[in-house]
C-alpha cells in the first residue's frame, strides 16, 4: 500500500491547500494511509495540527524553534529525516513548494512532478497526471514512475478541499527524530508590499491590461478607458516586469487578490498565477488577439481583436453614452 | 565572483500561438519562433550586474544541440564572457533530474561561486535549480527579486512571496538561485552585437567529458514522461462575439452598462 504524505505549509494558520492536498491524495489512492507533516513551533503549530485532525489519519508534528519561520532549506532537512524512502510526498505548488520540492525529490531519491492539476490514476508504479504547459495554452498527460517514491507539487485551487470526515487523526510528535537543524540560508525579515497610489482591491470595476498592451506609451489607452468607465487600471505580471505599471496594480498570486464585479481583461493571456488573484466570480470580458488564449475559457464574453484598436473605440463609445445620458 | 547561468531555448509564447500537432502527441513545432527562456535572460542580466559591481566573469551554459547555440551567442552579445554547450546523444529525452545531473557534471569541473537559473521554463517544472543545489549540497533559494553581495562569501537576497511581499534572507556562497522575472531590466541586444558574437568559440562537452553516468541521463533514466498533449478545458468557455469591431464595441458597452461596469 502506498503511503502518502502531505507537507502542510502554514503561516498564521492553515490554508485551503491543506485540504486540497488531502483530496489529491485520495485521488491517487483512495485506500492510502494519509499523513500530514507539519513543522513549526508554539501554539500556532498545535492549532494547525488540531485543524488537520478531521482530514488526515496521522499528523506528524515537528516542533523546533528553528522552524518557527518556514525556511524551505531547513524544512527539507527535517522532512528527509522522517519520511521513509519510497513514499509519495505532496506539497502545494506556491512560492514555498517551489522552494522545497525539487531539492526534496533529490534528497529522497524520488521522482518529481510539478504543478499537477489533475490525477488520472495509478497503474502499478505509474502515476498518470495532468499538467499545463506554455501558460495554460496546452495540457499534457504525464506518466510518473513512482517505484522509488515521488514528490508531487499540486496547483492551489485545482482540487476541491476534502470534506470533513468522522475520523480524528492521531497527532504524532516526531520532533526528537529531527533534532538540531541548520542551513546555509537564514531568514531575516519580511518586507510588506508597497501600498501604491491606487488600491485595486477596493474597486468594483477593473480595466486590466497584459502583455498585449505592447509598450509603456500605450498604457494611457487603458487609463482613458478606465476614466470614462469610472474604473481603475490593474494589470498582469509582464506589465509590472516591464515597469510599465507599479507592482501594486498587479492581480495574481504574486500580486493582489481582487474581487471586482466586472473585469475587463485586455491583452491578458490568463495564466493561472493571474487567475489565482481573481476571486468572487466577476463578470469577465476578455479581449485578446490570440484565439487560443486561456482567458477565453474562463471569461463570460470574449472578443478576438487587437486591444490597441479596440479599447480607444470602446472609450469613445462609453463617452458617447455618458454624453447622451447627460442630455 | 565566478557566476554560471543555466539557460534554455524555448518556443517564444509572445511570438507564437502554441497549438497541438495533428497527432496530438506534441505541439506544432514547425513554424515556431524560439528564443531564450525569459526568466533565464533576467538571470544573465543579474549576473552581469553583479560582476560589474564586484568583478569576476559570467558563463552561460545550456544542455541541448547545435540549434541552442544561438541563445548562448545572444547572451554573449549581452556581455557574458563564456558560452558552453553540453551536448550528447545520450542526453536526449532527459527529464529535469537528468538535466540537473548533466549540469552538476559541468559545475564540478569549474569553480563557480554562484549558479543562477531562471525560475521556470514555459514547458518546465521550476525544478532544475533546486535539484542541482541538492545534488551539489549547496544552499538554494527560488523566486529571487534582488541580490546584494555581502562581505564574507554571503549574499542578501529577496524572494517573492504571497501578496507581493518580500522575504529577505542571507545565503552562503556557493549557492544556487532561481531568478524571477522583473528583478532587473535586461539590456537590449542589437543585431550588430549578435553578429559580432557569431564568431566566438563555444566549447562543447559530452557525457564522458562531464563524467556523467549514462544510466542517470536520457530517456531511459527519465522518471517523468509526457504521454500526449491536449487542449485544456478550464471553464465553460466564453461567449465569443464575432461581429464587426463596431458591433463588438457596441455590445461590450451594453454589457458593461448592464453588469454595472459603468458609472
Amino acid at each position: 500500500m502506498t503511503r502518502i504524505f502531505a507537507y502542510i505549509a502554514h503561516k498564521g494558520g492553515v490554508m485551503d491547500t491543506a485540504f486540497e492536498l488531502a483530496t489529491a491524495a485520495r485521488k491517487i489512492d483512495s485506500s492510502a494511509q494519509l499523513t500530514a507533516v507539519v513543522t513549526g513551533s508554539g501554539a500556532e503549530l498545535d492549532a494547525v495540527c488540531a485543524s488537520l485532525q478531521p482530514f488526515y489519519g496521522e499528523i506528524w508534528k515537528v516542533a523546533n524553534d528553528a522552524l518557527s519561520y518556514p525556511n524551505a532549506e531547513l524544512i527539507r532537512k527535517a522532512v528527509v529525516k522522517i519520511v521513509p524512502p519510497g513514499s509519495l510526498v505532496l506539497v502545494a505548488h506556491e512560492h514555498f513548494g517551489i522552494d522545497l520540492a525539487p531539492g526534496l525529490s533529490i534528497n529522497l531519491n524520488a521522482a518529481y512532478v510539478s504543478d499537477v492539476l489533475g490525477i488520472e490514476g495509478l497503474e502499478g508504479a505509474s502515476l498518470k497526471v495532468v499538467r499545463h504547459e506554455f501558460g495554460g495554452q496546452v495540457s499534457t498527460h504525464v506518466k510518473c514512475d513512482i517505484s522509488s517514491g515521488a514528490v508531487i507539487t499540486v496547483r492551489p485551487g485545482a482540487f476541491k478541499p476534502l470534506e470533513k470526515s468522522g475520523v480524528s487523526g492521531l497527532v504524532v510528535d516526531r520532533s526528537l527524530d529531527v533534532g538540531a537543524l541548520s542551513a546555509g540560508r537564514r531568514y531575516l525579515e519580511t518586507i510588506a508590499a508597497e501600498a501604491g497610489e491606487v488600491d485595486i482591491t477596493k474597486h468594483t470595476v477593473l480595466v486590466s491590461v497584459g502583455r498585449g498592451i505592447q509598450e509603456k506609451d500605450n498604457i494611457s489607452i487603458a487609463h482613458d478607458l478606465a476614466e470614462a468607465m469610472g474604473a481603475a487600471v490593474s494589470c498582469s505580471r509582464p506589465v509590472v516586469d516591464a515597469k510599465w505599471l507599479e507592482k501594486s496594480r498587479q492581480v495574481g498570486s504574486s500580486g493582489k487578490t481582487v474581487k471586482p464585479k466586472v473585469y475587463l481583461a485586455c491583452g491578458i493571456s490568463g495564466a493561472f498565477q493571474h487567475l489565482a488573484g481573481l476571486k468572487g466570480s466577476p463578470y469577465i470580458i476578455a479581449i485578446n488577439k490570440n484565439p487560443k488564449a486561456p482567458i477565453f475559457q474562463v471569461a463570460d464574453v470574449g472578443i478576438v481583436d487587437d486591444i490597441l484598436e479596440f479599447l480607444p473605440e470602446l472609450t469613445n463609445k462609453v463617452r458617447e453614452m455618458h454624453s447622451v445620458a447627460a442630455k | 565572483m565566478e557566476i554560471l547561468v543555466c539557460v534554455r531555448r524555448v518556443p517564444d509564447t509572445s511570438e507564437n500561438e502554441i497549438q497541438l500537432n495533428s497527432a496530438g502527441n506534441d505541439i506544432e513545432r514547425d513554424e515556431l519562433v524560439y528564443s531564450i527562456n525569459e526568466p533565464d535572460n533576467y538571470a544573465v542580466e543579474e549576473a552581469l550586474q553583479i560582476v560589474a559591481k564586484v568583478g569576476g566573469s559570467v558563463s552561460v551554459v545550456t544542455v541541448g544541440s547545435e540549434d541552442d547555440e544561438e541563445i548562448l551567442r545572444r547572451e554573449m552579445a549581452m556581455g557574458a564572457n563564456h558560452g558552453i554547450l553540453l551536448t550528447d546523444d545520450a542526453f536526449t529525452g532527459s527529464d529535469g533530474r537528468g538535466i540537473a545531473t548533466i549540469l552538476k557534471g559541468f559545475v564540478q569541473q569549474g569553480n563557480y561561486d554562484l549558479i543562477l537559473t531562471g525560475v521556470q521554463a514555459e514547458d518546465g517544472g521550476a525544478q532544475v535549480g533546486g535539484m542541482l543545489a541538492a545534488m551539489l549540497d549547496y544552499p538554494f533559494a527560488s523566486l529571487l527579486t534582488s541580490i546584494e553581495v555581502l562581505e564574507g562569501k554571503k549574499l542578501r537576497i529577496s524572494r517573492e512571496i504571497e501578496g507581493g511581499n518580500k522575504e529577505i534572507s542571507e545565503i552562503d556562497l556557493p549557492c544556487v538561485l532561481s531568478i524571477q522575472t522583473g528583478i532587473n531590466e535586461p539590456r537590449y541586444v542589437g543585431m550588430k552585437g549578435i553578429r559580432a558574437a557569431q564568431s566566438l568559440p563555444i566549447p562543447t562537452y559530452g557525457a564522458s567529458d562531464l563524467r556523467v553516468a549514462l544510466s542517470t541521463v536520457g530517456e531511459s533514466a527519465a522518471k517523468i514522461k509526457r504521454v500526449d498533449y491536449f487542449v485544456p478545458v478550464l471553464g465553460k468557455g466564453a461567449k465569443m462575439l464575432t461581429g464587426s469591431r463596431e458591433e463588438n464595441v457596441e455590445k461590450v458597452a451594453e454589457l458593461l452598462a448592464a453588469q454595472g461596469g459603468l458609472k
